[in-house]
């Protein structure tokens, strides 16, 4: 605790102007979420004028609308449609060139520094997630290593959930331990706005080092904590326990069709979730044929091309694909990264155009959990 | 021998076939890469079949086009549909679903001089397609890509994805969940270049139905946000009313 003090600094809401300024000194492309077209989308900042002040979502299945809020604070808003998963994996990016010689040029990744302010706990966690996913097993991606090296994380710890945040249920918010360079709790009571500033690295001690502050009181320190508490309290979604085994024995579960009904399988979840990792690859090649272009791009569980394979598509029908996409994410990915793959950022069932909800979702089967975890020891 | 390349036009208004004149950087290379034998709008020359690939614009509409699209057909070693009339049956497609004599004389003053079928069809009704494009009008990045790839005799890259694909990847924040404008987009096969919501308006589905799209689901939510019997019933009948599954949507709302 006490060494957590010593890294902490408390400073007045100026002080978030000239964290932008130290960062652009050292050559960093400082971004956040920005209001742009009625919705809350990561771009670059100039100046703290560019930040959704005073704004916040009112999420629900379906519908994200952005309102005044109740209070000036810079961050009582909560996240951005995308995370910072577009910096680290980009939606589309060529990979090499060749050409008749058959000689493979590949494609330099673009590393601009980018230093991200209002990184949430979640999509933090959703960063740790994916860089499980990148980097453990015999085969690394490099380019993800050399974007997420450019990458400085600030963290800032939520102090008001929007509706459809279950962060608390998956033990990955509303409060950041780890994964950040900085992180800032904003207090705003009592006619006062500071920020509490917590380093998290080497490079975040370094840059809070420049920052004007005192250290911060244990009385702030103690509020920033509360914030986190009463954010993790007024959480009105949860994921419910045990999701993990009861969707490996709910695999011929008659829900399924049930969500097929409604499914669109129009892939928003999977374009909206900090985690989801697949891509796919497509060759292009010029007219006269004398150059051809590798390229990556996003791709989801929800497409019939996905399960493309010689033959047919194993997943033709809507209900096969969203038990693969929520038994991958919920159950089968802690066999294959040793974590669920939610964050419970809550993305998924906001951006949703028909609102379907994965807590939701879950609770139904386990309400007509019609194999108990016996019978699916006996099905194995 | 360069591969000989034919452009027909069967009922339509011709902005596909405008896409292929529209390529403009690249329309030289493609001129260089084929052998133009047919193409009215672009030249008078018109070189006897069989041709390499076939683009055909348009529904069809008369008995004369029927006849006409198959002798194409045996004419032609690929044939490639192109635009919503020629995948979908167009926009002329909503006289389907009406009294044909009785439409007829409400449009025209001597309808008895007109001789055209009671139904508007696609392509594909009446021969086999190899390949088809969507919209209304098509894409030219598809347009290009549908004759590179086929040149090199490999497959061409058409995506199946929903147009909610295409504005997620190029990080368009959705019109429907955002402000509530009804938006084909769910149901709706992407490849447009992500026109419509990328302007904030909501997709009004040129590019037809995406495989085992959800009409009823999307139209139950429309109802949810808003939208009356009339409002979703309309935006079904747009420019791919006559794709099965947007017809079967839109007759659920009529009446």
């Amino acid at each position: 605790m006490d060494q957590a003090a010593a890294k902490s600094i408390s400073m007045g809401a100026n002080g978030l102007e000239a964290l932008i300024s130290v960062l652009e000194a050292d050559g960093y492309d400082v971004w956040g979420a920005r209001e742009r077209d009625g919705a809350l989308v990561l771009g670059p900042i100039a100046s703290i004028d560019d930040l959704p002040r005073g704004r916040i979502e009112q999420a629900e299945g379906g519908s994200v609308r952005l309102v005044e809020g109740p209070r000036d604070a810079f961050f009582d808003h909560t996240l951005p449609m995308q995370s910072a998963k577009r910096l680290v994996y980009p939606a589309e990016e060529r990979l090499f060139v060749t050409g008749e010689d058959l000689l493979i040029e590949e494609t330099p990744v673009e590393t601009r520094p980018i230093a991200v302010i209002g990184v949430r706990p979640c999509d933090l966690a959703a960063m740790e997630t994916l860089t499980t996913v990148f980097e453990s097993g015999p085969f690394r991606d490099t380019r993800f290593r050399q974007r997420r090296e450019a990458l400085l994380l600030i963290a800032v710890n939520c102090m008001r959930p929007a509706s459809t945040c279950f962060c608390a249920s998956m033990n990955t918010g509303p409060r950041a331990e780890a994964g950040f360079d900085l992180a800032l709790d904003e207090l705003l009571e009592d006619g006062r706005h500071l920020f509490v500033v917590s380093a998290g690295s080497a490079r975040g001690q370094e840059i809070l080092d420049r920052l004007d502050g005192e250290a911060a009181s244990k009385e702030d320190l103690q509020a920033a904590r509360d914030g986190s508490r009463a954010c993790a309290e007024a959480q009105t979604r949860r994921m419910a326990e045990g999701a993990e085994q009861l969707l490996k024995r709910s695999y011929d579960h008659p829900h399924w069709a049930e969500v097929a009904e409604r499914c669109l399988s129009c892939t928003n979840c999977t374009m909206v979730c900090p985690t989801c990792f697949c891509g796919t690859v497509e060759d292009r090649s010029s007219l006269d044929g004398s150059e051809a272009e590798r390229w990556r791009r996003w791709d989801s569980c929800f497409t019939l091309d996905f399960s493309y394979l010689h033959g047919g598509s194993v997943r033709k029908e809507t209900a096969s694909r969203y038990r693969q996409w929520i038994t991958h994410k919920l159950a089968h990915w802690h066999d294959q990264f040793g974590s669920s793959g939610c964050v419970g950022c809550g993305r998924c069932i906001g951006w949703c155009p028909v609102g379907i909800d994965l807590t939701a979702e879950v609770a139904a089967l386990a309400a007509n959990d019609s194999s108990s975890g016996q019978q699916g020891e006996e099905r194995r | 021998m360069k591969p000989k390349l034919a452009v027909w036009k069967f009922s339509s208004c011709d902005g596909c076939q405008l896409t292929l004149l529209d390529c403009e950087d690249e329309l030289l290379d493609i001129a260089e890469a084929v052998d133009i034998a047919y193409f009215l709008e672009a030249t008078r020359t018109q070189r006897e079949g069989p041709y390499d690939i076939s683009l055909v614009e348009g529904s069809i509409s008369t008995a004369h086009e029927m006849e006409r699209i198959r002798e194409i057909r045996r004419d032609s070693r690929l044939l490639i549909t192109i635009g919503a009339c020629a995948t979908a049956g167009g926009i002329q497609a909503l006289r389907n679903t009406q009294d044909h004599d009785s439409l007829r004389a409400s449009v025209y003053p001597s309808p008895q001089f007109i001789d055209a079928l009671a139904t508007s069809t696609p392509i594909a009704d009446h021969v086999p397609v190899d390949y088809e494009l969507r919209g209304c009008p098509i894409d030219k990045h598809q347009l290009i890509e549908a004759i590179t790839a086929l040149l090199k005799g490999r497959k061409p890259t058409l995506p199946d994805y929903s147009q909610c694909a295409e504005c997620k990847l190029a990080g368009t924040a959705c019109v429907m969940v955002t402000k509530g404008i009804p938006c084909l987009g769910p149901v709706t096969q992407g490849g447009c270049g992500n026109l419509c919501p990328s302007i904030g308006r909501g997709c009004y589905g040129c590019f037809g139905p995406k495989e085992g799209a959800n009409t009823e689901a999307l139209a139950a939510e429309l109802a949810a946000l808003g939208a009356g019997q009339r409002t979703i019933r309309d935006l079904f009948g747009g420019f791919t009313a006559g794709a099965p599954a947007f017809a079967e949507e839109r007759k659920r709302h009529d009446g």
